[in-house]
């Protein structure tokens, strides 16, 4: 059974429909990257997956739950702000500008969801924090605060804080498009070793190349559609649909 | 070109001969305006050195500071929870938080005092009831409201409206993605605005509340008007016997600087204190 099932997902901001029925299947240990142009919805998905916002029509399931609604006497019910809040927190997110708390150091930023969300005891949070960032290749940032750290440090700070729930499921959202390119490649190394690791991840990237040889398998989304997917190799290197073609040779040239 | 000796580290800083004509001539006039002051037998300094410390004087200042800490610290209290109000997408609330704000920052404080001092006027009895149920508890309003809950309901009330403001500014201030991020760590919305929010607001809300607890301080001296014996109704009292006004306005004057002076002092090391991780101030 899949981890993330999304069946004709429909999402509008007043007249604008973002997404137009996205069907979409995560399967656990799975790592899809999403592709398309700007304003292809991918963000907008992302949001919705984790409930960030709320979908107009459609299904979205996360680990056989459905997302912000639930049946009662046979009857779907929307689920309370407070019950929402708490299928999140099943779900990591990584964001494009990092949203590391700025007042906390590196290790305080990792452990608050733990101890003050999930209740984990304070001093085996600490012992996983400095093992998160050992394993980022930041072991001498722990007291360090987030100014003090480059954009790319920020960002394996913020995969370490997203990794210490033990999410069933990993969201990034162009978690290298505000770095500057030298930055790039330490983020995306930091990703491939987690997707070489059996962790759930969905990420929307414009790195084709982490694409190419992190994915398990690539979709390609354009003005609120799924419109191909598939193994990297298929869709990148032979893709069947006009708008992918016009899409990956932008990239391609570069 | 001669590199060791054009070495900024060995750069001498010329003498600053203007400034330092200018910090004299401010010096002087300030000498010079110290000893007409002191040398003026209309100040009174003898008579304001006797009565500073008079025991009358002391418990007036107890109670302005008394006042001063409990109208400021309701102030704050009610106001956060209407500056959350005021924000939230819940239009009844955020409604009724802005009809508050607007009345009490809509109406001068003296005027609220007196209104609260009158009470008694407008409604005898005092009692808590179901709408248009049965009462359930009643005092006679005269024996509620005495100078002192007068005092505190008119300052703290009236405070609450800036202090609401002031938050609601601090709250905004914080950049949209720590939302998202506390959100997205499924953080309830309370536990969110303790940890994240509000810390990060705080840098945004210190310093004007500093302002307003020194406008606060001067403010409680409004209370001599509804026969509370703060620090200015305590020397107006000494002066109506000894007519000695200016001399003990002066007393005033000098505990209004001094415990004005201490709270700057305050509000700096609060300023540092929630600086944590930013580029100015980084703590050890
Ligand atoms: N909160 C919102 N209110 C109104 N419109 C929105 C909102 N969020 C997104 N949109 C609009 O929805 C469309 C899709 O946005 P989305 O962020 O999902 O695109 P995207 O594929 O992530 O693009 P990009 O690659 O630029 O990040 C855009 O036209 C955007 O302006
Ligand atoms: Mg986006």
């Amino acid at each position: 059974m899949s981890l993330v099932r999304i069946r004709n997902v429909h999402k509008s901001f007043g007249a604008l429909e973002v997404l137009k029925g996205i069907d979409l299947d995560v399967a656990a240990g799975e790592v899809v990257v999403i592709l398309g142009p700007s304003g292809s919805g991918k963000s907008t998905l992302l949001r919705c997956i984790n409930h960030l916002e709320a979908i107009d029509r459609g299904v979205i399931d996360v680990d056989g739950a459905q997302i912000g609604h639930t049946m009662r006497h046979s009857r779907l019910v929307k689920l309370s702000a407070a019950a929402i809040v708490r299928q999140r927190r099943q779900i990591g997110m990584v964001f494009q500008s990092f949203n590391l708390y700025p007042h906390m150091t590196a290790l305080e930023n990792i452990i608050e969801a733990p101890v003050g969300v999930h209740g984990e005891p304070r001093a085996a949070a600490i012992a996983h924090a400095h093992e998160l960032l050992a394993r980022m290749g930041l072991a001498d940032k722990a007291t360090a605060y987030p100014r003090q750290l480059s954009g790319g440090q920020q960002q394996r700070v913020a995969i370490a804080r997203a990794l210490a729930i033990r999410p069933k499921l990993l969201l990034f959202d162009e978690p290298t498009s505000a770095l500057d390119p030298e930055l790039v490649g330490e983020v995306l190394a930091t990703m491939r070793d987690l997707a070489g690791q059996g962790l759930t991840m969905i990420v929307v990237t414009h790195e084709i190349g982490f694409a190419r040889d992190a994915a398990d398998r690539v979709v390609f989304m354009d003005d609120g559609h799924v419109i191909e997917q598939g193994t990297p190799a298929a869709v990148l290197e032979a893709p069947t649909h006009p708008r992918t073609r016009l899409f990956l040779s932008r990239f391609m040239r570069q | 070109m001669d590199d060791a000796a054009r070495d900024v580290a060995r750069a001498h800083r010329p003498f600053p001969l203007g400034r330092g004509l200018l910090w004299l001539a401010v010096m002087l006039i300030a000498a010079d305006f110290a000893w007409i002051v002191a040398g003026n037998g209309n100040f009174g300094w003898p008579v304001v050195a006797s009565y500073l410390t008079t025991a009358s004087v002391l418990e007036g200042l107890s109670v302005t500071l008394g006042l001063t800490v409990v109208a400021m610290t309701l102030g704050v209290l009610i106001g956060l929870p209407i500056a959350i109000a005021r924000l939230s997408n819940d239009r009844l609330l955020g409604g009724l938080a802005g009809l508050y704000i607007w009345f009490f920052r809509g109406t001068p404080l003296l005027v609220q005092l007196i209104f609260w001092y009158n009470l008694s006027t407008l409604f005898p009895e005092i009692a808590i009831s179901i709408p248009f149920g049965p009462t359930l508890l009643h005092w006679n309003t005269n024996d509620v409201i005495t100078p002192m809950t007068a005092a505190i309901a008119g300052l703290s009330l009236n405070e609450a409206a800036y202090m609401a403001e002031i938050i609601r500014g601090g709250l905004l201030s914080v950049d949209r993605g720590q939302v998202e991020a506390t959100d997205a760590f499924g953080m309830t919305r309370a536990y969110a605005l303790r940890r994240i929010i509000l810390p990060q607001a705080m840098r945004a809300i210190v310093p004007p509340t500093g302002n307003q607890l020194i406008s606060m301080i001067k403010a409680t001296s409004l209370v001599s008007v509804i026969a509370m014996a703060d620090l200015l109704y305590s020397v107006q009292t000494i002066y109506n016997r000894t007519f000695e006004v200016i001399p003990m306005l002066l007393v005033a004057v000098l505990w209004y600087l001094l415990v004005t002076s201490v709270l700057n002092v305050g509000q700096g090391w609060l300023e540092r204190r929630f600086a944590r991780g930013s580029e100015r101030g980084q703590p050890a």
